[in-house]
Protein backbone atom coordinates (compact mmCIF):
# COMPACT_ATOMS: atom_id res chain seq x y z
CA UNK A 1 0.00 0.00 0.00
CA UNK A 2 2.06 2.92 -1.08
CA UNK A 3 0.58 6.56 -1.41
CA UNK A 4 2.07 9.54 -2.97
CA UNK A 5 1.38 12.65 -3.06
CA UNK A 6 2.70 13.10 -7.20
CA UNK A 7 3.07 9.68 -8.43
CA UNK A 8 3.92 11.01 -11.34
CA UNK A 9 6.90 12.76 -9.98
CA UNK A 10 8.05 10.56 -6.91
CA UNK A 11 7.80 7.49 -9.32
CA UNK A 12 9.36 9.03 -12.29
CA UNK A 13 11.82 7.62 -13.86
CA UNK A 14 15.60 8.46 -14.25
CA UNK A 15 15.25 10.03 -17.61
CA UNK A 16 11.50 11.84 -16.81
CA UNK A 17 13.64 13.90 -13.86
CA UNK A 18 16.46 14.73 -15.37
CA UNK A 19 14.53 15.82 -18.18
CA UNK A 20 12.53 17.76 -15.95
CA UNK A 21 15.80 19.06 -14.14
CA UNK A 22 17.43 20.03 -17.30
CA UNK A 23 15.02 22.16 -18.30
CA UNK A 24 14.10 24.09 -15.21
CA UNK A 25 18.33 24.63 -15.02
CA UNK A 26 18.89 26.11 -18.09
CA UNK A 27 15.86 28.75 -17.03
CA UNK A 28 17.02 29.00 -13.63
CA UNK A 29 20.57 30.39 -13.94
CA UNK A 30 19.32 32.44 -16.89
CA UNK A 31 16.98 33.91 -14.58
CA UNK A 32 19.45 34.36 -11.66
CA UNK A 33 21.82 35.61 -13.70
CA UNK A 34 19.13 38.71 -14.82
CA UNK A 35 17.99 39.06 -11.59
CA UNK A 36 20.31 38.33 -8.18
CA UNK A 37 23.58 41.00 -9.10
CA UNK A 38 25.33 39.33 -6.21
CA UNK A 39 25.47 36.28 -8.36
CA UNK A 40 26.07 37.39 -11.55
CA UNK A 41 29.24 38.88 -10.43
CA UNK A 42 30.39 35.44 -8.87
CA UNK A 43 29.40 34.23 -12.23
CA UNK A 44 31.45 36.42 -14.65
CA UNK A 45 34.17 36.16 -12.01
CA UNK A 46 34.71 33.13 -12.64
CA UNK A 47 34.16 33.32 -16.22
CA UNK A 48 30.65 30.92 -16.79
CA UNK A 49 28.12 32.91 -19.10
CA UNK A 50 24.43 31.36 -18.51
CA UNK A 51 24.72 30.04 -22.08
CA UNK A 52 27.45 27.65 -20.82
CA UNK A 53 24.66 25.82 -18.79
CA UNK A 54 22.64 23.04 -20.93
CA UNK A 55 22.15 20.49 -18.32
CA UNK A 56 22.50 19.84 -14.66
CA UNK A 57 25.79 18.32 -15.80
CA UNK A 58 27.24 22.07 -15.98
CA UNK A 59 26.08 22.59 -12.55
CA UNK A 60 29.34 22.38 -11.61
CA UNK A 61 30.99 25.38 -13.40
CA UNK A 62 29.08 27.10 -11.23
CA UNK A 63 30.36 28.77 -8.45
CA UNK A 64 29.05 28.20 -4.57
CA UNK A 65 27.43 30.24 -2.51
CA UNK A 66 28.09 29.76 1.28
CA UNK A 67 26.68 31.58 4.59
CA UNK A 68 29.36 34.06 4.37
CA UNK A 69 28.34 35.08 1.16
CA UNK A 70 24.17 35.30 2.81
CA UNK A 71 26.24 37.30 5.28
CA UNK A 72 27.52 39.74 3.05
CA UNK A 73 24.56 40.19 0.80
CA UNK A 74 22.28 40.58 3.87
CA UNK A 75 19.52 41.72 3.52
CA UNK A 76 18.48 42.24 -0.30
CA UNK A 77 21.31 40.93 -1.98
CA UNK A 78 20.05 37.32 -2.64
CA UNK A 79 16.04 38.50 -3.22
CA UNK A 80 15.42 37.08 -6.52
CA UNK A 81 12.82 39.11 -7.63
CA UNK A 82 10.47 42.70 -6.21
CA UNK A 83 9.93 42.85 -2.65
CA UNK A 84 6.20 43.45 -4.00
CA UNK A 85 6.08 39.95 -5.83
CA UNK A 86 7.41 38.43 -2.49
CA UNK A 87 4.57 37.33 0.12
CA UNK A 88 6.36 35.97 3.43
CA UNK A 89 10.07 35.95 5.28
CA UNK A 90 11.04 33.25 7.28
CA UNK A 91 14.49 33.61 9.29
CA UNK A 92 17.16 31.52 10.89
CA UNK A 93 17.59 31.95 14.37
CA UNK A 94 20.92 33.00 14.94
CA UNK A 95 21.93 37.50 15.39
CA UNK A 96 23.08 39.37 12.61
CA UNK A 97 25.58 38.34 10.56
CA UNK A 98 24.42 34.71 11.14
CA UNK A 99 21.01 34.95 10.57
CA UNK A 100 19.61 33.94 7.57
CA UNK A 101 16.71 36.17 6.12
CA UNK A 102 14.76 34.56 3.06
CA UNK A 103 12.05 35.81 0.57
CA UNK A 104 9.06 33.86 -0.78
CA UNK A 105 6.74 34.47 -3.86
CA UNK A 106 3.16 33.00 -3.53
CA UNK A 107 4.65 30.26 -6.10
CA UNK A 108 7.53 29.37 -3.40
CA UNK A 109 5.55 28.97 -0.92
CA UNK A 110 3.44 26.13 -2.94
CA UNK A 111 6.15 24.56 -4.03
CA UNK A 112 7.39 24.10 -0.61
CA UNK A 113 4.04 23.35 1.11
CA UNK A 114 4.09 20.66 -1.74
CA UNK A 115 7.41 19.74 -0.73
CA UNK A 116 5.86 19.06 2.65
CA UNK A 117 2.91 17.41 1.49
CA UNK A 118 4.61 14.52 -0.50
CA UNK A 119 6.68 14.53 3.20
CA UNK A 120 2.87 13.77 5.11
CA UNK A 121 1.80 11.64 2.08
CA UNK A 122 5.01 9.28 2.18
CA UNK A 123 4.62 8.95 6.35
CA UNK A 124 0.83 7.57 5.50
CA UNK A 125 -1.09 10.94 5.59
CA UNK A 126 -4.08 11.22 3.75
CA UNK A 127 -7.34 13.48 4.25
CA UNK A 128 -8.70 11.31 6.89
CA UNK A 129 -5.91 12.07 9.18
CA UNK A 130 -5.69 14.82 12.09
CA UNK A 131 -2.39 16.54 11.68
CA UNK A 132 -0.59 17.99 15.10
CA UNK A 133 2.35 20.48 13.55
CA UNK A 134 4.36 21.50 16.89
CA UNK A 135 7.09 22.85 15.49
CA UNK A 136 7.43 26.68 16.17
CA UNK A 137 4.91 29.23 14.34
CA UNK A 138 6.75 31.91 13.17
CA UNK A 139 9.98 33.41 11.46
CA UNK A 140 10.85 29.75 11.97
CA UNK A 141 10.02 27.45 8.56
CA UNK A 142 9.08 24.17 10.54
CA UNK A 143 5.19 25.46 11.92
CA UNK A 144 4.18 26.87 8.53
CA UNK A 145 5.84 24.52 6.26
CA UNK A 146 4.42 21.26 7.67
CA UNK A 147 0.81 23.45 7.98
CA UNK A 148 1.08 24.26 4.96
CA UNK A 149 1.90 20.48 3.63
CA UNK A 150 -0.97 19.23 5.72
CA UNK A 151 -3.64 21.72 4.14
CA UNK A 152 -2.24 20.60 0.91
CA UNK A 153 -2.49 16.77 1.72
CA UNK A 154 -6.10 17.70 3.07
CA UNK A 155 -5.55 16.90 6.77
CA UNK A 156 -7.61 18.20 9.77
CA UNK A 157 -4.33 20.68 11.04
CA UNK A 158 -3.91 21.62 14.27
CA UNK A 159 -1.70 24.68 14.37
CA UNK A 160 -0.39 24.04 17.73
CA UNK A 161 2.99 25.41 17.73
CA UNK A 162 5.76 24.54 20.34
CA UNK A 163 5.62 24.66 23.79
CA UNK A 164 2.72 24.18 26.57
CA UNK A 165 2.90 20.72 26.56
CA UNK A 166 -0.12 20.08 28.41
CA UNK A 167 -1.73 21.22 26.05
CA UNK A 168 -0.56 19.49 23.42
CA UNK A 169 -1.64 16.19 25.24
CA UNK A 170 -4.65 17.49 25.28
CA UNK A 171 -5.62 18.41 22.09
CA UNK A 172 -3.69 14.94 21.10
CA UNK A 173 -6.48 12.82 23.02
CA UNK A 174 -9.44 14.83 22.51
CA UNK A 175 -8.85 15.61 18.60
CA UNK A 176 -7.58 12.04 17.64
CA UNK A 177 -4.56 13.24 16.36
CA UNK A 178 -2.85 10.76 13.77
CA UNK A 179 0.12 12.70 13.08
CA UNK A 180 2.52 14.81 14.87
CA UNK A 181 5.19 16.89 13.41
CA UNK A 182 7.80 18.39 15.82
CA UNK A 183 11.58 18.19 17.05
CA UNK A 184 12.53 14.46 17.77
CA UNK A 185 13.29 16.13 21.43
CA UNK A 186 10.02 17.24 21.94
CA UNK A 187 8.36 13.73 20.58
CA UNK A 188 10.52 12.32 22.96
CA UNK A 189 9.26 14.83 25.49
CA UNK A 190 5.46 14.51 24.63
CA UNK A 191 6.17 10.74 24.73
CA UNK A 192 7.34 10.55 28.16
CA UNK A 193 5.15 12.88 29.52
CA UNK A 194 2.22 10.93 28.46
CA UNK A 195 3.27 8.23 30.13
CA UNK A 196 3.43 10.49 33.26
CA UNK A 197 0.07 10.88 33.37
CA UNK A 198 -1.05 7.10 32.95
CA UNK A 199 -1.29 6.85 29.01
CA UNK A 200 0.09 3.59 27.61
CA UNK A 201 1.10 3.81 24.15
CA UNK A 202 -1.94 2.37 22.28
CA UNK A 203 -4.02 4.52 24.17
CA UNK A 204 -3.45 7.83 21.70
CA UNK A 205 -4.60 7.62 17.99
CA UNK A 206 -1.06 8.16 16.75
CA UNK A 207 0.61 6.50 13.62
CA UNK A 208 2.88 8.67 12.67
CA UNK A 209 5.35 11.28 13.58
CA UNK A 210 8.16 13.54 11.26
CA UNK A 211 10.11 15.10 13.04
CA UNK A 212 13.60 17.21 12.01
CA UNK A 213 15.20 20.46 12.49
CA UNK A 214 17.85 18.96 14.51
CA UNK A 215 20.05 15.94 14.32
CA UNK A 216 18.66 12.48 15.83
CA UNK A 217 19.84 8.73 16.08
CA UNK A 218 18.49 5.53 15.60
CA UNK A 219 18.19 4.63 18.69
CA UNK A 220 16.50 8.11 19.68
CA UNK A 221 14.09 7.04 16.79
CA UNK A 222 13.12 3.54 17.96
CA UNK A 223 12.96 5.22 21.79
CA UNK A 224 9.94 7.60 19.98
CA UNK A 225 8.13 4.70 18.20
CA UNK A 226 7.66 2.69 21.20
CA UNK A 227 6.79 5.53 23.75
CA UNK A 228 4.30 6.53 21.41
CA UNK A 229 3.33 3.47 19.25
CA UNK A 230 3.80 5.12 15.94
CA UNK A 231 6.44 5.44 13.00
CA UNK A 232 8.73 7.81 13.20
CA UNK A 233 9.97 9.60 10.05
CA UNK A 234 12.99 12.07 9.49
CA UNK A 235 12.60 15.35 7.41
CA UNK A 236 15.00 17.36 6.22
CA UNK A 237 15.37 21.24 4.90
CA UNK A 238 16.94 24.55 5.43
CA UNK A 239 15.68 28.08 5.25
CA UNK A 240 18.34 28.55 2.94
CA UNK A 241 16.46 26.36 0.16
CA UNK A 242 12.77 26.96 1.77
CA UNK A 243 12.16 25.05 5.06
CA UNK A 244 11.49 21.14 6.00
CA UNK A 245 10.69 19.12 3.31
CA UNK A 246 13.35 19.42 1.18
CA UNK A 247 14.21 15.95 1.43
CA UNK A 248 11.86 13.53 3.54
CA UNK A 249 11.70 9.78 4.74
CA UNK A 250 9.47 7.05 3.40
CA UNK A 251 8.51 3.96 4.92
CA UNK A 252 11.19 2.02 4.33
CA UNK A 253 13.23 4.63 6.80
CA UNK A 254 16.58 4.31 5.19
CA UNK A 255 17.57 7.39 3.94
CA UNK A 256 15.13 10.54 2.82
CA UNK A 257 14.38 10.90 -0.61
CA UNK A 258 15.38 14.27 -2.24
CA UNK A 259 12.95 16.26 -3.76
CA UNK A 260 14.79 16.60 -6.98
CA UNK A 261 12.29 18.28 -9.47
CA UNK A 262 12.33 21.24 -7.19
CA UNK A 263 16.26 20.70 -6.04
CA UNK A 264 19.09 19.40 -7.41
CA UNK A 265 21.36 17.84 -5.14
CA UNK A 266 25.55 17.52 -5.36
CA UNK A 267 28.44 15.66 -3.34
CA UNK A 268 31.49 17.65 -3.05
CA UNK A 269 34.89 17.36 -0.86
CA UNK A 270 34.17 19.86 1.73
CA UNK A 271 38.12 20.81 0.63
CA UNK A 272 38.54 21.07 -2.34
CA UNK A 273 34.90 21.57 -4.05
CA UNK A 274 34.83 18.76 -6.73
CA UNK A 275 32.23 16.66 -6.89
CA UNK A 276 32.04 13.56 -5.75
CA UNK A 277 31.12 10.75 -7.36
CA UNK A 278 27.78 9.05 -6.14
CA UNK A 279 27.86 7.21 -3.38
CA UNK A 280 30.77 9.09 -1.43
CA UNK A 281 30.57 10.94 1.71
CA UNK A 282 31.30 14.42 1.25
CA UNK A 283 29.42 18.11 1.42
CA UNK A 284 25.62 17.96 0.46
CA UNK A 285 25.29 21.24 -1.84
CA UNK A 286 21.90 22.62 -3.37
CA UNK A 287 20.56 24.38 -6.34
CA UNK A 288 16.65 25.36 -6.11
CA UNK A 289 15.46 25.19 -9.84
CA UNK A 290 12.23 26.84 -9.02
CA UNK A 291 12.64 29.42 -6.40
CA UNK A 292 12.04 32.62 -7.55
CA UNK A 293 12.23 35.14 -3.92
CA UNK A 294 15.45 34.25 -2.55
CA UNK A 295 16.85 31.27 -5.79
CA UNK A 296 20.36 30.23 -4.37
CA UNK A 297 21.91 27.89 -6.76
CA UNK A 298 25.13 25.95 -5.42
CA UNK A 299 24.58 26.59 -1.72
CA UNK A 300 26.96 24.97 0.47
CA UNK A 301 25.07 23.26 3.31
CA UNK A 302 27.75 22.45 5.21
CA UNK A 303 26.08 19.23 5.95
CA UNK A 304 28.14 15.72 5.70
CA UNK A 305 26.06 12.91 3.73
CA UNK A 306 26.00 10.29 1.35
CA UNK A 307 23.47 10.15 -1.31
CA UNK A 308 22.29 6.84 -2.80
CA UNK A 309 20.28 6.17 -5.93
CA UNK A 310 19.68 2.02 -5.41
CA UNK A 311 15.91 0.94 -5.70
CA UNK A 312 14.01 1.98 -2.96
CA UNK A 313 10.96 -0.22 -1.45
CA UNK A 314 8.93 2.20 -1.33
CA UNK A 315 8.94 2.63 -5.31
CA UNK A 316 9.94 6.43 -5.13
CA UNK A 317 12.28 6.81 -7.75
CA UNK A 318 13.90 10.19 -6.28
CA UNK A 319 17.64 10.07 -4.62
CA UNK A 320 18.12 9.32 -1.47
CA UNK A 321 20.10 11.11 1.33
CA UNK A 322 22.00 9.31 4.63
CA UNK A 323 20.77 11.75 7.71
CA UNK A 324 23.86 14.34 8.17
CA UNK A 325 27.00 12.31 9.33
CA UNK A 326 28.48 15.60 10.58
CA UNK A 327 28.85 19.25 9.20
CA UNK A 328 32.11 20.27 7.25
CA UNK A 329 32.19 23.51 9.94
CA UNK A 330 31.53 23.86 13.49
CA UNK A 331 28.32 25.22 13.66
CA UNK A 332 26.09 23.22 16.27
CA UNK A 333 22.69 22.31 16.82
CA UNK A 334 21.37 22.79 20.17
CA UNK A 335 18.00 22.47 21.27
CA UNK A 336 16.81 23.40 17.64
CA UNK A 337 19.37 26.44 17.34
CA UNK A 338 22.10 26.99 14.96
CA UNK A 339 25.37 27.78 17.51
CA UNK A 340 28.57 28.81 16.38
CA UNK A 341 31.55 29.00 18.91
CA UNK A 342 33.04 32.14 16.86
CA UNK A 343 29.39 33.56 18.32
CA UNK A 344 30.15 32.29 21.48
CA UNK A 345 33.99 34.01 21.01
CA UNK A 346 32.67 37.17 20.17
CA UNK A 347 30.23 37.62 23.29
CA UNK A 348 33.33 36.20 25.85
CA UNK A 349 35.61 38.80 24.08
CA UNK A 350 33.22 41.84 24.40
CA UNK A 351 32.57 41.06 27.94
CA UNK A 352 35.94 41.25 28.68
CA UNK A 353 36.78 37.56 28.93
CA UNK A 354 40.00 35.82 27.24
CA UNK A 355 38.99 33.06 24.66
CA UNK A 356 39.95 30.03 26.94
CA UNK A 357 36.09 28.89 27.31
CA UNK A 358 34.64 25.31 26.56
CA UNK A 359 31.66 24.15 24.95
CA UNK A 360 29.70 21.00 26.60
CA UNK A 361 26.86 20.01 24.69
CA UNK A 362 24.93 16.93 26.17
CA UNK A 363 21.39 15.88 25.99
CA UNK A 364 19.68 14.54 29.19
CA UNK A 365 16.18 13.50 29.38
CA UNK A 366 15.79 13.92 25.16
CA UNK A 367 16.68 17.47 26.17
CA UNK A 368 20.12 19.15 25.29
CA UNK A 369 22.15 20.93 27.95
CA UNK A 370 24.37 23.64 27.24
CA UNK A 371 27.65 24.45 29.27
CA UNK A 372 29.88 27.00 28.73
CA UNK A 373 32.62 26.55 31.16
CA UNK A 374 34.69 30.71 31.22
CA UNK A 375 37.98 31.41 32.75
CA UNK A 376 37.43 34.90 34.23
CA UNK A 377 41.00 36.62 34.59
CA UNK A 378 42.12 37.47 38.10
CA UNK A 379 40.90 41.58 37.38
CA UNK A 380 37.27 40.22 37.72
CA UNK A 381 37.91 37.63 40.70
CA UNK A 382 35.74 38.76 44.05
CA UNK A 383 35.61 37.99 47.34
CA UNK A 384 32.04 38.22 46.91
CA UNK A 385 29.87 35.63 46.16
CA UNK A 386 27.49 37.61 44.67
CA UNK A 387 29.18 39.20 42.53
CA UNK A 388 31.03 36.26 41.05
CA UNK A 389 26.93 34.79 40.78
CA UNK A 390 26.16 38.11 38.91
CA UNK A 391 28.75 38.08 36.19
CA UNK A 392 27.57 34.43 35.84
CA UNK A 393 24.04 35.91 35.03
CA UNK A 394 25.20 38.47 32.59
CA UNK A 395 27.46 36.30 30.56
CA UNK A 396 24.47 34.43 30.41
CA UNK A 397 21.97 37.06 29.06
CA UNK A 398 24.29 38.26 26.41
CA UNK A 399 25.01 34.67 25.45
CA UNK A 400 20.97 34.44 25.17
CA UNK A 401 20.49 37.37 23.39
CA UNK A 402 23.52 36.67 20.74
CA UNK A 403 22.68 32.72 20.52
CA UNK A 404 18.72 32.51 20.94
CA UNK A 405 19.31 30.03 23.63
CA UNK A 406 21.03 31.11 27.41
CA UNK A 407 23.82 28.53 27.96
CA UNK A 408 24.77 27.52 31.76
CA UNK A 409 27.80 29.71 32.49
CA UNK A 410 30.26 28.18 34.73
CA UNK A 411 33.34 30.58 35.33
CA UNK A 412 36.62 29.14 36.31
CA UNK A 413 40.00 29.54 37.61
CA UNK A 414 42.33 31.35 34.85
CA UNK A 415 44.84 28.52 33.21
CA UNK A 416 42.40 25.78 34.61
CA UNK A 417 41.04 25.19 30.97
CA UNK A 418 43.21 22.02 29.38
CA UNK A 419 45.69 23.84 26.54
CA UNK A 420 46.25 21.85 23.60
CA UNK A 421 49.18 21.70 21.63
CA UNK A 422 47.32 21.93 18.25
CA UNK A 423 43.77 23.05 17.51
CA UNK A 424 42.17 23.96 20.96
CA UNK A 425 39.16 21.60 21.86
CA UNK A 426 36.52 24.53 22.01
CA UNK A 427 33.67 21.75 22.06
CA UNK A 428 32.65 19.03 23.71
CA UNK A 429 29.77 17.09 22.37
CA UNK A 430 28.47 14.13 24.04
CA UNK A 431 25.45 13.37 22.45
CA UNK A 432 27.12 11.22 19.60
CA UNK A 433 24.80 12.06 17.34
CA UNK A 434 26.66 11.35 13.83
CA UNK B 1 43.40 49.34 61.36
CA UNK B 2 42.20 46.23 58.63
CA UNK B 3 43.39 42.81 58.59
CA UNK B 4 44.12 40.99 55.45
CA UNK B 5 42.28 38.35 54.48
CA UNK B 6 43.21 36.04 51.44
CA UNK B 7 40.05 35.38 49.13
CA UNK B 8 41.17 32.32 46.76
CA UNK B 9 38.60 30.81 44.12
CA UNK B 10 38.42 27.11 44.40
CA UNK B 11 36.31 24.86 42.03
CA UNK B 12 33.71 22.80 43.28
CA UNK B 13 35.28 19.36 42.49
CA UNK B 14 36.73 16.66 45.40
CA UNK B 15 40.06 18.41 46.15
CA UNK B 16 40.67 21.50 45.70
CA UNK B 17 40.66 22.70 49.64
CA UNK B 18 42.64 19.95 50.49
CA UNK B 19 45.55 20.93 47.65
CA UNK B 20 44.91 24.61 48.54
CA UNK B 21 45.28 23.65 51.91
CA UNK B 22 48.56 21.56 51.54
CA UNK B 23 50.23 24.40 49.55
CA UNK B 24 49.46 26.81 52.79
CA UNK B 25 51.26 23.86 54.81
CA UNK B 26 54.05 22.86 52.93
CA UNK B 27 54.76 26.66 52.80
CA UNK B 28 54.79 26.70 57.09
CA UNK B 29 52.10 28.95 56.87
CA UNK B 30 49.76 28.66 59.65
CA UNK B 31 45.86 29.21 59.11
CA UNK B 32 44.78 31.52 61.96
CA UNK B 33 40.99 31.82 60.47
CA UNK B 34 39.32 30.05 57.44
CA UNK B 35 35.55 30.69 56.10
CA UNK B 36 34.50 28.80 52.40
CA UNK B 37 31.52 29.80 50.67
CA UNK B 38 29.98 27.64 48.22
CA UNK B 39 27.72 27.89 45.48
CA UNK B 40 27.00 24.94 42.99
CA UNK B 41 29.83 25.66 41.13
CA UNK B 42 32.45 26.86 42.84
CA UNK B 43 33.74 27.79 46.30
CA UNK B 44 35.62 31.11 47.60
CA UNK B 45 37.94 30.28 50.61
CA UNK B 46 38.92 33.14 52.83
CA UNK B 47 41.78 32.97 55.09
CA UNK B 48 43.33 34.80 57.72
CA UNK B 49 47.42 33.91 57.74
CA UNK B 50 50.01 34.37 59.79
CA UNK B 51 52.26 35.24 56.33
CA UNK B 52 50.86 37.00 53.75
CA UNK B 53 52.91 36.97 50.88
CA UNK B 54 54.18 32.64 51.53
CA UNK B 55 50.38 32.01 50.68
CA UNK B 56 50.12 33.98 48.26
CA UNK B 57 53.05 32.87 46.53
CA UNK B 58 51.99 29.17 47.59
CA UNK B 59 48.56 29.40 45.94
CA UNK B 60 49.81 31.40 43.13
CA UNK B 61 50.05 28.33 40.85
CA UNK B 62 47.05 26.88 41.17
CA UNK B 63 44.38 29.12 41.50
CA UNK B 64 43.61 33.17 41.45
CA UNK B 65 43.58 35.29 44.36
CA UNK B 66 42.85 38.38 45.98
CA UNK B 67 43.77 40.54 49.30
CA UNK B 68 40.79 41.91 50.85
CA UNK B 69 40.71 44.07 53.87
CA UNK B 70 38.55 43.01 56.70
CA UNK B 71 37.83 43.87 60.26
CA UNK B 72 38.72 41.61 62.96
CA UNK B 73 37.16 42.41 66.65
CA UNK B 74 37.86 41.19 69.35
CA UNK B 75 35.66 39.85 72.14
CA UNK B 76 34.56 37.92 74.62
CA UNK B 77 33.94 33.94 74.62
CA UNK B 78 30.38 34.39 76.27
CA UNK B 79 26.77 34.29 75.25
CA UNK B 80 25.85 38.29 73.72
CA UNK B 81 29.11 39.41 72.58
CA UNK B 82 28.78 38.63 69.21
CA UNK B 83 25.38 40.06 69.41
CA UNK B 84 26.68 43.45 71.05
CA UNK B 85 28.63 44.05 67.96
CA UNK B 86 25.88 43.03 65.89
CA UNK B 87 24.07 45.62 67.10
CA UNK B 88 26.87 48.48 66.96
CA UNK B 89 26.54 47.97 63.50
CA UNK B 90 22.79 47.25 63.13
CA UNK B 91 22.51 51.21 64.89
CA UNK B 92 24.53 52.85 62.41
CA UNK B 93 22.96 51.44 58.93
CA UNK B 94 26.51 49.22 58.72
CA UNK B 95 25.34 46.61 55.78
CA UNK B 96 27.62 43.34 56.55
CA UNK B 97 28.70 41.21 53.10
CA UNK B 98 29.55 38.27 55.47
CA UNK B 99 30.89 37.19 58.59
CA UNK B 100 32.77 34.51 60.54
CA UNK B 101 34.39 33.88 63.85
CA UNK B 102 36.91 32.33 64.97
CA UNK B 103 38.50 31.66 69.06
CA UNK B 104 41.75 33.58 70.62
CA UNK B 105 45.16 31.81 71.22
CA UNK B 106 44.34 32.83 74.81
CA UNK B 107 41.14 31.01 76.99
CA UNK B 108 37.94 33.52 77.38
CA UNK B 109 38.28 35.66 74.00
CA UNK B 110 37.41 35.32 70.36
CA UNK B 111 37.30 37.04 67.45
CA UNK B 112 34.85 38.07 64.64
CA UNK B 113 35.59 38.66 60.76
CA UNK B 114 33.37 41.14 59.38
CA UNK B 115 33.36 42.03 55.44
CA UNK B 116 31.76 45.47 55.26
CA UNK B 117 31.39 47.75 52.27
CA UNK B 118 32.76 50.99 54.40
CA UNK B 119 35.12 49.32 55.79
CA UNK B 120 36.88 52.59 57.20
CA UNK B 121 33.81 54.25 58.92
CA UNK B 122 32.63 51.06 60.52
CA UNK B 123 35.80 50.36 62.57
CA UNK B 124 35.92 53.75 63.71
CA UNK B 125 32.10 53.09 65.14
CA UNK B 126 33.43 50.01 66.67
CA UNK B 127 36.28 51.58 68.35
CA UNK B 128 34.09 54.53 69.31
CA UNK B 129 32.05 51.72 71.56
CA UNK B 130 35.37 50.56 72.79
CA UNK B 131 35.72 47.75 70.75
CA UNK B 132 39.16 46.44 69.93
CA UNK B 133 40.11 45.72 66.55
CA UNK B 134 43.20 43.88 65.23
CA UNK B 135 45.63 44.32 62.87
CA UNK B 136 47.61 42.45 60.45
CA UNK B 137 50.74 42.63 62.72
CA UNK B 138 48.38 41.23 65.65
CA UNK B 139 48.08 38.60 63.34
CA UNK B 140 51.17 37.60 62.72
CA UNK B 141 52.45 38.28 66.59
CA UNK B 142 50.07 35.56 67.92
CA UNK B 143 52.28 32.82 66.42
CA UNK B 144 55.81 34.49 67.56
Amino acid sequence: MNHYYQPEIETASREEILKIQNEKIVKQVKYVYDHVPYYRNLMDKKGVAPEDIQSVDDIKKLPFLTKDDLREAYPYGLLGTDLKNCVRIHSTSGTTGKRVVAFYTQEDIDMWEECCARAITAAGGTKEDVCQVCYGYGLFTGGFGLHGGSQKVGCLTLPMSSGNTERQIQFMMDMNSTILCCTPSYAAYIGESLAEQGYKPEENKLKAGIFGAEPWTEEMRQSIEKSLGIKAYDIYGLTESSGPGVAFECEEQTGMHINEDHFYAEIIDPDTGEVLPEGEKGELVFTSLDKKGFPLLRYRTKDICILNRGKCSCGRTLVKMTKPLGRSDDMMIIRGVNVFPSQIETVLLKQGYTPNYQIVVDRKNNTDTFDIYVEFSPEMFSDKISEMQNREQDLKAAMRSMLGIGPKIHLVAPKTIQRSEGKAVRVIDKRHLH
Amino acid sequence: MAITQLSAFLANTPGTLYDAVSAITEAGVNIRALSVADTKDFGILRIIVSDIEKTKEALSDTTVISETPVIAVKMSDQAGALRHILDILRESDVNIEYVYAFTGAMQGSAYVVLRVDELKEAEEILNKQGMETLSDGDMTGFLA
